[in-house]
């Protein structure tokens, strides 16, 4: 019987680019694999957590926890967020022992996309095509918490038709970082035409990422710029074809 | 003055009480690699070089002497009292002044001569680097204030790097007040990252192996 | 976040000439680190980072040891230890000192240490004349500013702004070129040394089992500083300690390499007591100040023990996205990139500046390179959530905290969170129209990310809405 997967598909996708998330959808089924959708799921509380307001976090991650609670595989397409659940409840459940412990249980159960579909799923050849140029962005928190690195792109060497040009620049912050991006914004504004100077130099057409909030960052500042170049989230170039 | 109070508040903050015992500490890293004269002189001539000094491998003492004649050039110059340097005939060249051993006649000589010449205790091969012991034989400003400097190394002085160095002077201060490594000359980049050589030590470095 | 914080940063990112002076100056410094690690040349840099880590941890863990034994090393080489709990004490014992040595001038080489505590300043209260001697640092003092960053505290001037200084403090003729600059800068800092009374350092590391101090450099001011004169003050944090003299061969490779890219700095300085009877030159007297001001404070926090581990390279500055727009000034105090964000919280207290903790993207990019593995995201985190406990104490920040109950409960509803997404998405301009570059209402998150860029337009459907219709 074909493994079962839930997906986690974030709130930033959920509400704003719900395309990405059926992209998920239908890479993770052509590989064979019967996706969940429980939809009782919201938020991991991550924008309360990195702004200082853990109780709040802590709300949102019990009702994650509740949710999720009969998961098999959690397919998350964003490191960010796979990162909270994965490193951070551990840091909000402290003084709640049996939430720390189911916590913990899905440490081993939640999988950032590129990840699963290399280390569950062992596919790097999902039969996508697109042609493009295509450059990748390393977001953050799935570099540098995750250590993602290899994965996506060994994903976008598959893709046939694809050509991927590393920026200079590639793991620097794009500058999104939560409310970051508006209690700073200018600060956050000149993180990303910073990286847009190094995204501009390779000539690609598309900038490719895993998290949907950066590449809303670097497309915000794009189209601010009037740039004609786009961003995917690697999920829809996977499921390009 | 505050000494009790600043210690009763460090061990307040650890939660640890007076003459508390220690936790077993980690073992010192020391990696000592193996490699022969002929390469740790290769190495350190290639190091000392990559950094803008100058090397020469003396076959006698005589040629060793007929270099620092040739850097030195007529200028003035102090020599440390390093036995090498005698043993070279260095100290004897003309304006050269060596066997000092009064402080305010060396610094007087240090701050007005053109080139200043020590021995070295040792070397290390992987970085560059000669290591001054202060003593007797060598005082500390000889290697600072003059402009150019010449070091003369005897190559069984020769250490792979650091790790070997601290291998044998497991505690330094056991041996001197000042240890000193120096690595190249003297630099700054202090503005616009625009490197400039000489700063306040010697802009000039020649070292010779004997 | 406060007014001066929010201009500073304004200030510094509309000045192109100094935008681009610190992105040259850190992509330099982060070029030259890079090439300093290579596998080739450095294969062990991971086990060396983990290996420090573990010693300072020890070393902190069981700091009241090792400061008395350092104590007792030192003293036993024919110097002084003399522990300061805060500023006023530490130049207290300066001047003290002076005034029983009837010294008149002093010569300092470069010290974080003794710029927290403003020593220069003070001592020139009371008549006495202190010279910074590193480059950087006279620059700096001539210009009567602060540091800069770390390990170049002059980054932010130009040539033409050196020339300035030096002509209107020396009275020299202008001059652009760097390295005539630099040796005008010798030539009075030489007389300076060759007539001090006193020299006063910092201290890179105090070894414990030998009562040396260790001072790293690449001009020789250092070594002039500690020299020269018959005095020697070094002004060290007590947090400087490491257990043995054997543990330098770690970090002395980790702090050339993150600070500089350098294997191993010019001058590296082992300095155990005074002038011993058959040495020739070297100072009389030998003092090591070392100062609390706050760190046992740091101490007694568990978790955040870890940001005394710094052994200030200054690498995640130069790797701080942040730092290179906001560059140095911008921080409230000495201390400033990612390290200063949480330094400055723990020394002067979280309400100090407010903003501070969160004036990150927390990309992470400080920890990566950190050569003692402090973990500044978590403690930056820890520090965002003391920042909003104390609001919520002292009543401030009320509509934020309003906002994040309210977003909290809706996200425990999701029927609720449906809704209010779809009502969201019917207020706003429709998903064909493109991406918004202005926004329907003035809400003041919307307002400040539409200041820099355009937002996505609301889906018209959301994803669970697109899965229910499969």
């Amino acid at each position: 019987m074909a493994a079962r997967v839930s997906l986690f598909v974030t709130c930033v996708v959920d509400q704003l680019f719900p395309k990405v998330g059926m992209a998920v959808v239908q890479v993770l089924e052509r590989l064979g694999f019967r996706v969940d959708f429980p939809e009782q799921q919201t938020c991991c509380g991550q924008p309360a957590f990195n702004t200082g307001y853990r109780e709040e976090a802590r709300q949102v991650a019990r009702h994650f926890l509740d949710v999720f609670a009969g998961a098999d595989y959690i397919v998350v397409p964003s490191g960010s967020c796979t990162s909270m659940i994965a490193h951070h409840f551990e840091d909000i459940f402290g003084k709640e022992p049996e939430n720390l412990r189911r916590a913990r249980a899905f440490e081993s159960k939640v999988y950032e996309f590129s990840r699963f579909l290399i280390e569950v799923a062992k596919a790097e050849d999902v039969g996508a095509r697109l042609h493009e140029v295509v450059t990748y962005h390393d977001s953050c928190h799935a570099l540098r918490e995750l250590h993602i690195k290899d994965g996506p792109r060994r994903l976008l060497a598959h893709v046939r038709g694809l050509e991927l040009r590393e920026m200079d620049a590639a793991e620097e912050c794009c500058g999104f970082g939560g409310t970051f991006s508006v209690k700073f914004a200018e600060v956050s504004g000149g993180m990303a035409r910073t990286k847009i100077d190094s995204i501009v130099r390779t000539g690609a057409s598309t900038v490719v990422s895993l998290d949907s909030s950066c590449l809303m960052q670097l497309q915000g500042a794009l189209s601010r710029a009037g740039l004609p170049i786009r961003t995917m989230h690697l999920a829809e170039v996977l499921a390009s074809h | 003055m505050s000494h009790e109070t600043v210690l009763h508040k460090v061990r307040t903050a650890l939660g640890r009480t007076a003459a508390q015992s220690v936790e077993a500490l980690p073992p010192a890293r020391l990696l000592v690699p193996e490699m022969d004269v002929e390469a740790r002189i290769r190495s350190f001539c290639e190091r000392v070089e990559a950094l803008a000094g100058k090397t020469h491998r003396a076959h006698s003492a005589q040629d060793a002497r007929d270099y620092a004649s040739r850097v030195i050039a007529g200028r003035t110059a102090i020599a440390s009292n390093a036995t090498i340097l005698s043993e070279c005939g260095i100290t004897s060249l003309p304006g050269v002044q060596a066997g000092f051993t009064d402080r305010d006649e060396l610094r007087a000589l240090c701050s007005s001569a053109a080139c200043g010449i020590t021995g070295a205790d040792y070397a290390l091969a992987d970085t560059g680097t000669l290591v001054l012991l202060s003593s007797l034989h060598e005082a500390r400003l000889i290697s600072l204030l003059p402009p150019v400097y010449i070091a003369v190394v005897e190559r069984n002085r020769l250490l792979t790097g650091l790790d070997e160095l601290l291998t044998i002077l497991p505690r330094p201060a056991e041996q001197t007040s000042s240890m000193v490594l120096i690595t190249g000359p003297s630099r700054t980049a202090d503005i616009e990252q625009i490197l400039v050589r000489g700063v306040h030590g010697p802009g000039e470095i020649h070292v010779v192996v004997v | 976040m406060s007014a001066a914080f929010d201009e500073k940063i304004h200030e510094t990112l509309t000045d192109p000439k100094l935008q681009l002076a610190i992105y040259k100056a850190t992509g330099r410094l982060v070029e030259e680190r890079r090439k300093s690690i290579e596998p080739d040349v450095c294969p062990d840099y991971q086990e060396l980072r983990t290996h420090a880590h573990a010693i300072k941890r020890h070393t902190i863990e069981h700091l009241d040891h090792y400061l008395e034994e350092f104590t007792r090393q030192v003293e036993a080489h024919g110097g002084q230890v003399i522990f300061s709990k805060d500023a006023e004490e530490a130049s207290d014992f300066v001047l003290s000192l002076a005034k029983e040595r009837r010294a008149h001038l002093i010569v300092k080489s470069k010290s974080m240490t003794t710029e927290e505590i403003d020593l220069s300043e003070r001592l020139e209260h009371h008549q006495l004349e202190s010279v910074e001697t590193d480059l950087g640092e006279y620059i700096i003092q001539l210009a009567h500013e602060r540091p800069y960053h770390i390990v170049a505290p002059a980054l932010h001037k130009t040539r033409e702004q050196v020339a300035d200084l030096l002509t209107e403090r020396l009275g020299v003729p202008r001059e652009t070129v760097i390295e005539k600059q630099t040796m005008i800068a010798r030539a009075v800092l030489r007389e300076k040394f060759l007539a001090a009374d006193i020299g006063i350092s910092g201290a890179n590391f105090l070894v414990a089992d030998s009562g040396t101090v260790v001072i790293v450099e690449n001009e020789g001011n250092a070594r002039l500083t500690t020299s020269a004169p018959r005095i020697h003050i070094a002004v060290a944090g007590i947090e400087k300690l490491i257990p043995r003299a054997q543990d330098l061969a770690v970090f002395l490779k980790l702090l050339g390499r993150s600070a500089t890219g350098q294997r191993l700095t010019v001058y590296t300085s082992f300095l155990s007591g005074p002038k011993r009877g058959d040495e020739i030159d070297g100072p009389d007297e030998f003092y090591v100040v070392l100062l609390d001001n706050g760190r046992t404070k740091l101490l007694a926090d568990r978790g955040k023990r870890q940001s005394l581990y710094c052994i200030r390279c200054g690498a995640c500055l130069n790797h701080c996205p942040v730092y290179r727009k906001i560059g140095g000034h911008s921080f409230p105090w000495v201390y400033s990139g990612p390290i200063g964000a949480i330094l400055i919280p723990q020394f002067l207290g979280v309400r100090h500046e407010p903003g501070l903790p969160f004036a990150s993207s927390l990309c992470g990019a400080c920890a990566e390179v950190c050569p003692v593995k402090i973990d500044i995201p978590r403690i930056l985190l820890e520090l965002r959530s003391e920042v909003k406990k104390a609001e919520a104490r002292e009543g401030a920040g009320r509509l934020e905290r309003l906002a994040f109950r309210i977003w909290a409960w809706v996200m425990r509803h999701p029927r609720i969170y449906e809704m209010a997404g779809m009502a969201a998405a019917s207020l706003a301009p429709s998903e064909s129209a493109g991406w918004v570059r202005h926004a329907p209402f003035n809400v003041g998150p919307l307002r400040a990310w539409l200041s820099q860029r355009d937002l996505p337009p609301p889906a018209a459907k959301s994803f669970r809405q697109l899965w229910r219709e499969r």
